[in-house]
């Protein structure tokens, strides 16, 4: 998983019938220092997370795991809304 | 997923039987605010899409979920048209 920052999101209506009522957002990859770290993408989100929140992501196939037994075709999805990170 | 802009299409004769009647067009991906990103792609169109049109790609193996796309040799399938992207910072 990686950490990063939701910093919108995307509206489509002609799409795969297996994205219907799932939320879009666009994720900025980020360093623990909250430093953008690569390119934003598109995540779908599991958890219920909005624009301006820390997540948590993961890319793959297992995105799509949080909608079983659907099986959207998502490559990136939020499966956590981040409270707090501790280096040490 | 990725974002990405049409610019083309692709025609292929000679491809894997799985492939055939697939819409294959050409995306340069692109980040949310448009400015174009990365190396163009072939992906295999499974919602109408069409050249000029803003899309959302989904690569690797999620992209044989794609409506009519099971085990087809496919590493890129757009998957939805575009109509809004707000991105708010």
């Amino acid at each position: 998983m990686q950490l990063g920052r939701v910093i919108g999101d995307v509206v489509s209506t002609q799409k795969d019938d297996a994205l219907l009522g799932l939320k879009l957002l666009v994720v900025q990859p980020i360093t623990p220092q909250r430093e953008p770290a690569g390119r934003a993408l598109v995540a779908a989100d599991a958890v219920g997370a909005g624009v301006g929140e820390i997540v948590f992501f993961v890319r793959g196939k297992e995105a799509s795991f949080p909608f079983y037994p659907g099986q959207p075709p998502v490559d990136a999805g939020i499966v956590g809304i981040v409270d707090h990170w501790d280096l040490g | 997923m990725v974002l990405g802009k049409i610019v083309g299409t692709v025609v292929a004769t000679r491809k894997d039987p799985r492939l055939v009647s697939s819409k294959l067009l050409v995306v340069r991906p692109m980040d949310p605010r448009g400015k174009p990103e990365g190396n163009y792609l072939v992906a295999v169109d499974t919602v109408n899409a069409g050249v000029g049109e803003t899309v959302l790609v989904v690569s690797g193996s999620s992209a044989r979920m794609a409506s009519g796309l099971k085990d087809c040799p496919v590493d890129a399938a757009i998957v939805g048209i575009v109509d809004e992207i707000e991105v708010k910072e």
